[in-house]
C-alpha cells in the first residue's frame, strides 16, 4: 500500500462541515471530466492510489482509465463498497427483500437464476458475493489490489455480531479477485477484536484518526490500538472535516509510525500538493 | 445489564439492533420479525434468539425493555402488550398512524410508569440542540417566522408497493419524512395552534403523498412554513433545515452546521454581531459506538440510561411530546381534506383529446417554445 491514498468524498457532494459547500462541489464535479482533471493533478504529483466508493459516476472514470492505459500505467484503485445511499434510500422505499432483489445482478441469465435461487434459500453469503460482483464490474481491467467494505456495512455487521460476513468477504475478495480485503470502520477497537476472533490476521483497517476525536469512539482507545495491535492501519478524516489546521493535523497523525497509509481528498492542485508534501515531511522526520 | 428485545428488522430495526448489540450495558436477548426472509438472516448469522411472534418473545425472554421498529400501523399492539407487563419502551417514529392510538399509548405508559421514548433522532443532533438552546436564550429576540424543510431522494419514479406506499400502514412522506420536521419544529417553537393552506402532492406515488406544504400558526403571532418533499433528486440523503427570523437576527441550521446572524454583539452567548458559524465537529457529543450519525446511538444511550434509572430523568422525546407531533399530523390531514381535492396530485392524466392543449400549457413547454430560457 502506498503511503498516500487519494479519496473521493469531494467529488460526490460529501462535506462533513457544510451542506452548502458540498452542494457547490457536487455542481463542480457533475461531469467526469472535472473529476479526471483533479485525479490527473494528484497523479502528476506521484499519488498513485485512488480510493473511491462504487458510485455510478466512478464507472465513467474507470472507462477513461481503461481508454488510456499508458497514461495510467501505475494507477491503482481501492474500491470501497457499497455506495450505501443507493441502498439506504431504496430500503426506505422498498424494504429489505425488494432491495436485495433489485440489486441482484440482472444482466446475465446465469446471474438472474443464481440471484433468484440465493434469495429463495436466504443464502445471504452468496447474496453478498453477487453484490460484490455487481459492484466490482465497473473496475474490470483496472488494478484493484485492496477492496474495502464501507463503514456503514462494516459497523452494521459488527454491532449485529454477524462475523461470518467478514470472513466471507475477506476470503471472497482474495479468491475471486486476487486482492486483499480491507475494512472501513468508525469503531476500530471493537472491529479489531472481532476480526481477531474470526481468525483474520493483520487486517487492513481504515478509520478516522484526528486529535479532535471527530468520528472516533475514543481518541485514547484508538491511540492504544495503534500502539499495541497488529494490523495495517489506514488513517482517514485526519483533518477532522477541516476543523483542524493541516499542519497540526498531519503532524499528529504522522506521530504514529505504524500507520501504513493516509487517506485524504482535496479539489485544488495547491491543496493536494501542500498536503502531500506535509505528509512526506512529517513522515521522514 | 439491561435485557432488551427488538421487534421489526427493517431499515431502522437493523440499525437499532447493531447499536444495541454493541452497547456495553445491553444484553440484546432476542429479535422478532414476521418476514421469513429478514428473520432467516438473523437465525443463520446472528447470536440473537429469533421469533416471529412478539408475544412469545416477550413471554419467553422477559426483557427489561422493548424496541419497536415495525411499520407504524403495527406499533400500538405490541406497545400495549409491553406496557401491560411494565416493560420500558422505545418506539420508532411517528408514535402511531392514528391519533387515538397514540393518545391511548401515552396515557397507559405514563400511568404504568414505564420509560417511554420515540425515535425522533433530530433532537439528538448537536446543531439542532444548539439551535434550540439559542432560541430558548432569546438570541433572536422576538421570533416571528420560520421555515422548516426536508428533502430527500426516496421516491423518484413510480414503484412497487410496500408499507411505506400505503397510507393506512403509516407510509407516505407525511408520516415518514415530514413527521421528523414537525417534531423538530415542536421542540423549537412548541405545538402550533392551527395549520392552513395545506397541500399534499403526489409526484410519483399513487397511494400516498410525496410532498407536503403547509403554514403553521401560533397564538403568539408566530408563523412558519413547512415544506417537505421525498421525491427530490438533488439531495444525496435526507436533508433537514430550519431557518428562523427574529427581530434581533436570523438563524439557519441543518444537521451539520449552525449559522446565526445577530444585529448586535451578545458576549453572554459568545456570539458577535453579524454572521456566526458553528460546525458539527464542535457541536457533536462523542458516543461509544458509531453507526450512521452519532444521533442514533445518542438516542438509544439516553433511553438505556433512563431504563437503568440513572440520569437524565427528564422525559425528552417521550410519548407525550410525540403525541403533540401526532396532533399536528392530524391537523394537517384535516386541513388538507377540508380543502376538497386540493393538492391531490400534479393534475389528472389527460385524455387523448385534450393532451395537446394540456401539454402546451405546462410552463416548461412554453419555455421551450419561445426559447427565451437560453
Amino acid at each position: 500500500m502506498d503511503k498516500i491514498l487519494f479519496g473521493d468524498n469531494q467529488f460526490f457532494g460529501i462535506n462533513h462541515l457544510s451542506e452548502e459547500r458540498a452542494a457547490l462541489q457536487s455542481i463542480r464535479f457533475k461531469n467526469p471530466e472535472a473529476i479526471i482533471k483533479v485525479l490527473d493533478w494528484a497523479y502528476a504529483l506521484n499519488i498513485k492510489t485512488f480510493m473511491c466508493t462504487t458510485h455510478e459516476r466512478i464507472g465513467r472514470i474507470c472507462s477513461h482509465l481503461r481508454a488510456n492505459p499508458d497514461k495510467y500505467r501505475d494507477l491503482k484503485i481501492f474500491p470501497c463498497m457499497p455506495y450505501a445511499h443507493k441502498y439506504a434510500n431504496m430500503l426506505t422505499e422498498l424494504g429489505v427483500f425488494e432491495t436485495m432483489k433489485r440489486f441482484m445482478p440482472g444482466s446475465l441469465i446465469g446471474a438472474v437464476v443464481k440471484g433468484g435461487a440465493v434469495l429463495a434459500k436466504s443464502d445471504f453469503v452468496s447474496m453478498m458475493k453477487l453484490l460484490v460482483d455487481a459492484e466490482m464490474r465497473m473496475f474490470e481491467g483496472i488494478r484493484t489490489p485492496v477492496v474495502f467494505l464501507q463503514n456503514v456495512v462494516t459497523d452494521l455487521l459488527l454491532g449485529m455480531k454477524m462475523k461470518d460476513f467478514f470472513v466471507a468477504f475477506y476470503e471472497y475478495i482474495q479468491d475471486r479477485y486476487g486482492a486483499e480485503a480491507g475494512f472501513i470502520t468508525m469503531n476500530p477497537p471493537l472491529l479489531l477484536d472481532t476480526l481477531e476472533e474470526s481468525g483474520i490476521r493483520n487486517p487492513i483497517v481504515c478509520f478516522s484518526m484526528n486529535k479532535k476525536g471527530f468520528r472516533m469512539p475514543d481518541v485514547a482507545a484508538c491511540e492504544k490500538a495503534l500502539r499495541e495491535r497488529e494490523f495495517r492501519p489506514v488513517a482517514m478524516q485526519v483533518l477532522a472535516a477541516g476543523a483542524l489546521g493541516p499542519r497540526e493535523a498531519i503532524e499528529y497523525v504522522c506521530r504514529f509510525r505504524n500507520i501504513r497509509s493516509i487517506l485524504f481528498g482535496a479539489s485544488s492542485y495547491e491543496h493536494i500538493r501542500e498536503t502531500k508534501e506535509m505528509i512526506e515531511r512529517y513522515t521522514s522526520t | 445489564m439491561i435485557k432488551a428485545a427488538l421487534i421489526g428488522l427493517g431499515k431502522m430495526g437493523i440499525s437499532h439492533c447493531s447499536i444495541l448489540g454493541a452497547h456495553p450495558d445491553v444484553d440484546l436477548c432476542a429479535v422478532c420479525d414476521t418476514s421469513r426472509f429478514n428473520l432467516a438472516a438473523f437465525e443463520k448469522y446472528s447470536p440473537f434468539q429469533c421469533f416471529d411472534d412478539y408475544r412469545e418473545m416477550i413471554q419467553t425472554c422477559g426483557p427489561d425493555c422493548v424496541l419497536i421498529a415495525t411499520p407504524t400501523r403495527f406499533h400500538a399492539q405490541p406497545a400495549l402488550f409491553a406496557i401491560e407487563r411494565g416493560i420500558h419502551l422505545f418506539v420508532e417514529k411517528p408514535l402511531c398512524v392514528d391519533y387515538g392510538d397514540a393518545l391511548e399509548l401515552t396515557t397507559r405508559a405514563e400511568a404504568r410508569g414505564v420509560v417511554n421514548q420515540v425515535g425522533f433522532h433530530n433532537r439528538f443532533i448537536g446543531s439542532f440542540r444548539a439551535a434550540k438552546r439559542l432560541l430558548e436564550l432569546g438570541a433572536l429576540g422576538e421570533v416571528y417566522h420560520f421555515v422548516g424543510e426536508a428533502f430527500g431522494p426516496v421516491v423518484l419514479r413510480a414503484r412497487a408497493k410496500t408499507w411505506r406506499s400505503s397510507k393506512t400502514e403509516g407510509g407516505g412522506c407525511l408520516y415518514d419524512y415530514a413527521s421528523h420536521v414537525i417534531d423538530l419544529l415542536c421542540s423549537f417553537f412548541g405545538e402550533p395552534s392551527g395549520v392552513t393552506g395545506t397541500t399534499f402532492k403526489k409526484i410519483f406515488s399513487t397511494g400516498v403523498e410525496d410532498a407536503i406544504y403547509s403554514t403553521l400558526l401560533y397564538d403568539c403571532g408566530l408563523s412558519g412554513q413547512l415544506s417537505v418533499n421525498w421525491s427530490e433528486p438533488t439531495h444525496r440523503k435526507m436533508s433537514t433545515r430550519v431557518t428562523v427570523w427574529g427581530k434581533e437576527g436570523k438563524l439557519d441550521v441543518n444537521s451539520q452546521e449552525l449559522k446565526i446572524y445577530l444585529r448586535r454583539d451578545r458576549p453572554d452567548l459568545a456570539l458577535e454581531a453579524g454572521w456566526n458559524f458553528r460546525y458539527m465537529t464542535d457541536l457533536v457529543e462523542p458516543v461509544t459506538f458509531h453507526l450512521r450519525g452519532e444521533e442514533y446511538t445518542a438516542q438509544l444511550d439516553y433511553f438505556i440510561n433512563r431504563v437503568k434509572g440513572g440520569r437524565p430523568q427528564a422525559n425528552m422525546n417521550g410519548f407525550s411530546s410525540a403525541l403533540a407531533t401526532n396532533r399536528v399530523i392530524e391537523r394537517l390531514l384535516g386541513d388538507r381534506s377540508s380543502a376538497g381535492n386540493r393538492g391531490q396530485g400534479l393534475g389528472a392524466a389527460p385524455s387523448r383529446r385534450n393532451f395537446t392543449s394540456w401539454f402546451a400549457n405546462l410552463p416548461r413547454f412554453q419555455l421551450f417554445r419561445n426559447e427565451r430560457w437560453k
